[in-house]
C-alpha cells in the first residue's frame, strides 16, 4: 500500500520535473522553427545587418543587440559592487539583529514589481539624468542600467549572503583566532570560499537584467540607433519585441521578432556559460 | 451615531439610484433591453469617447459589459480580424490587403487632428512644415535653429502600430524619415506625458487630447484648433473609425448606432473631436 502511494508520487513529481524542463526546450525549438523560413531564405544577413526601418524594407536588429548588451552589462556591473557590499554587511559586518532586518528589507525589495520602478523613474530620475548631461531627454542607457540595477541587486544580495553564510564557521573560527580582522576575513576567507555561490547570483541576475523588458521599454527611449555613449536613447531586444508584436501577423517586422526571441535566448545562455566558465576555472585553481 | 451614518449613507445611495433611472433618455433606449458583453481595442486617440460612452451605456444597464484596451491601431484591425475583439479602433483607413484578408467593415465616427506639440516652457510655437520635417528627420537637432536655447532636439515618435504615425508620416512629414535617435512611445497618453515632462521634447498627438500640459505649435500660422480642422485649413487630420469583422451585429451594432446617433456625436465634439454627423 505504502511502497504503491510512494511510487506514484514518485511519478508525480517525474512528471513535474519533466514538463517543467522540456518546456524550456519546446520553447526555443518554437523558436528557431519560426526563425527558420528566415535562415532559409537567406535573410539572416539581412537581420543581422545595420538599421532597422520596414519602410526601406530594412530589418536589421544590430542596434538591439548593442542596446539589450550594453545596458545588461552596465546593470551588472553597478549592481555587483553594491551587492557585495550589502551582502557583506548583513552576513558579516553587522550585529544580528540589524543584518536580520537589513535581509528582510531586501527581501520585500523583490517583491516591488518592475512597472513601478519605471514609473518612479520617469518622475525622479529621468528628469535629473536629463539635467546631469544637459543634453538628450535622460531616458537613455544610464537611467535604464541604474533602475535595472536596482531591480536584480536584491537577487544578488540574497544569494551572495546566502553564499556568505554557508562558509563553515571553524573556517571563520580559525581567522579570528589568527587575529583577523572582519575586512581581511571577508576577502581572504569568505569571499573565495563562497565563490560558486556569487557566481550562481550573478547568472540569475544578469538574466534578468538582459530578460527584463518593462523598465528598459518605459526609461530606455526606445531609439532605433546604435548608443554611443551613456546619455544615448537605445532599444533592447525586449523592449523590441514589445513593441513590433502590435503590427500585421504577415508582415515581414512580425516573422522577425521570432528572430529576435532566438538571439535572446543565445544571448542568455551565453552568460551563463561563460560565468559558469568562470566558476570552473576558479574551481580548478583551488586544487 | 453609526447608525446615523448608515441611514444617511442608505439616504444617499437610494438618491443616487434614482437619479440614475432618471437620466435615461432617446438615444440609450437602445441598450435597455439586451444583456451580454462587447469588447473593444486598439487606436487610443479613440479611448476617452469609447469610455464615456461606455459609462452611460453600464450606467442605464448593468448586464451590459463593455471592456476597452488600447495598443494602437495595429492592434485594433489584427484583434478584430482574429475575432479576439468585436470591435477594432483605427486611427486610419484599414488597407484594402486588410479589408480584404478579414473582411472588415469600416465606420468613421469622428474627424480628428494631430497636432505637433511641445513642452509649455518652450517658446517655439510657430513652425513652417520644412522646418518640422527637418526636426522630424534630424537634420535640424538644436533649439537654439529655431531661436532658442543651446539644447539638443528631443524627438518622440509613435511605435509601428499607431495609426497616428502612419498619418502624420504621410501628411506632415510628405513620408520623409524619422531620425533613429527618436525615442518611441506607445500610446496618447504616454506621448502627452513625455512631452509635458521634458522641456525640450517635440512629438505629436490627437487634437483631442490636447490640454495645458502641452502646447500645440501652429504650422505655418494655422494652428491646430477645432475650427481649422473641420473647415480644412488644417491639414494633418484623419478620421477615426470602428471596424467590425463582417456585418455587425447585436450588441455591437446597437453600439457603433448609438456612437453615430445624436448623443454619441455629442460626446465626440466633447472629447475634442469633430462629429462627422
Amino acid at each position: 500500500m505504502r511502497s504503491s502511494v510512494e511510487k506514484l508520487a514518485e511519478r508525480g513529481f517525474l512528471f513535474g520535473a519533466l514538463l517543467s524542463t522540456s518546456i524550456t526546450i519546446c520553447i526555443l525549438s518554437f523558436m528557431f522553427l519560426f526563425s527558420l523560413p528566415l535562415f532559409k531564405g537567406g535573410h539572416i544577413a539581412q537581420f543581422l545587418r545595420l538599421g532597422w526601418n520596414p519602410y526601406e524594407g530594412r530589418f536589421g536588429v544590430l542596434p538591439m543587440m548593442v542596446g539589450t548588451g550594453i545596458i545588461a552589462s552596465f546593470a551588472i556591473l553597478i549592481a555587483t559592487p553594491f551587492g557585495i557590499g550589502c551582502s557583506a554587511l548583513i552576513s558579516v559586518f553587522s550585529q544580528q539583529n540589524f543584518g536580520r532586518l537589513l535581509r528582510k528589507l531586501v527581501e520585500f525589495m523583490t517583491g516591488i514589481p518592475t512597472v513601478i520602478y519605471g514609473f518612479v523613474a520617469i518622475f525622479l530620475l529621468v528628469p535629473l539624468v536629463r539635467e546631469i548631461f544637459q543634453k538628450g531627454t535622460g531616458m537613455c542607457v544610464l537611467s535604464a542600467s541604474i533602475m535595472l540595477a536596482l531591480l536584480i541587486l536584491p537577487t544578488i544580495v540574497l544569494f551572495l549572503s546566502d553564499a556568505f553564510n554557508s562558509v563553515p564557521k571553524n573556517y571563520l573560527d580559525a581567522a579570528d583566532a589568527l587575529g583577523a580582522t572582519p575586512v581581511q576575513k571577508l576577502i581572504y576567507v569568505i569571499i573565495p570560499l563562497a565563490w560558486k555561490g556569487i557566481i550562481s547570483g550573478l547568472v540569475l541576475a544578469a538574466g534578468r537584467a538582459a530578460g527584463d523588458t518593462l523598465i528598459s521599454l518605459m526609461i530606455a527611449g526606445n531609439a532605433l540607433q546604435i548608443p554611443k555613449g551613456l546619455s544615448d536613447a537605445a532599444r533592447t531586444l525586449t523592449s523590441h519585441i514589445a513593441l513590433i508584436i502590435a503590427s500585421d501577423y504577415e508582415s515581414p517586422e512580425f516573422k522577425s521578432i521570432f528572430v529576435c526571441g532566438l538571439i535572446l535566448f543565445v544571448f542568455t545562455a551565453l552568460i551563463v556559460l561563460i560565468l559558469r566558465l568562470l566558476g570552473y576555472f576558479q574551481i580548478l585553481r583551488e586544487r | 451615531m453609526r447608525f446615523k451614518l448608515a441611514v444617511s449613507l442608505v439616504g444617499i445611495f437610494v438618491l443616487l439610484l434614482l437619479g440614475k433611472t432618471s437620466v435615461i433618455a432617446g438615444d440609450l433606449d437602445r441598450f435597455l433591453r439586451v444583456k451580454g458583453t462587447l469588447r473593444i481595442a486598439g487606436g487610443t486617440a479613440h479611448i476617452p469617447v469609447m469610455k464615456e460612452a461606455a459609462i452611460r451605456i453600464m450606467g442605464v444597464n448593468r448586464d451590459i459589459r463593455i471592456t476597452i484596451a488600447g495598443g494602437g491601431s495595429g492592434v485594433g484591425i489584427k484583434q478584430v480580424g482574429e475575432g479576439l475583439v468585436d470591435i477594432g479602433n483605427t486611427g486610419r483607413k484599414a488597407t484594402d490587403n486588410e479589408i480584404d484578408r478579414y473582411g472588415l467593415n469600416m465606420f468613421k465616427f469622428a474627424i480628428d487632428g494631430i497636432a505637433v506639440v511641445v513642452n509649455p516652457e518652450n517658446p517655439v510655437v510657430r513652425m513652417n512644415r520644412s522646418q518640422i520635417i527637418d526636426i522630424f528627420s534630424g537634420k535640424v537637432n538644436n533649439w537654439k535653429a529655431l531661436r532658442w536655447k543651446d539644447r539638443g532636439i528631443n524627438i518622440y515618435t509613435r511605435d509601428a502600430s499607431s495609426g497616428t504615425r502612419k498619418v502624420f508620416w504621410e501628411k506632415a512629414l510628405s513620408k520623409g524619415k524619422i531620425t533613429k535617435a527618436a525615442n518611441f512611445v506607445k500610446s496618447h497618453g504616454a506621448m502627452k506625458s513625455s512631452i509635458g515632462m521634458d522641456p525640450y521634447g517635440i512629438g505629436y498627438i490627437s487634437v483631442g487630447y490636447l490640454d495645458d500640459t502641452v502646447v500645440p505649435v501652429s504650422l505655418g500660422g494655422i494652428s491646430p484648433t477645432l475650427e481649422n480642422v473641420r473647415n480644412g485649413d488644417y491639414e494633418i487630420a484623419r478620421g477615426l473609425y470602428m471596424n467590425t469583422k463582417g456585418e455587425p451585429a447585436g450588441l455591437t451594432r446597437l453600439f457603433i448606432d448609438y456612437i453615430l446617433s445624436k448623443e454619441g456625436q455629442k460626446i465626440v465634439a466633447e472629447k475634442g473631436f469633430i462629429p462627422v454627423r
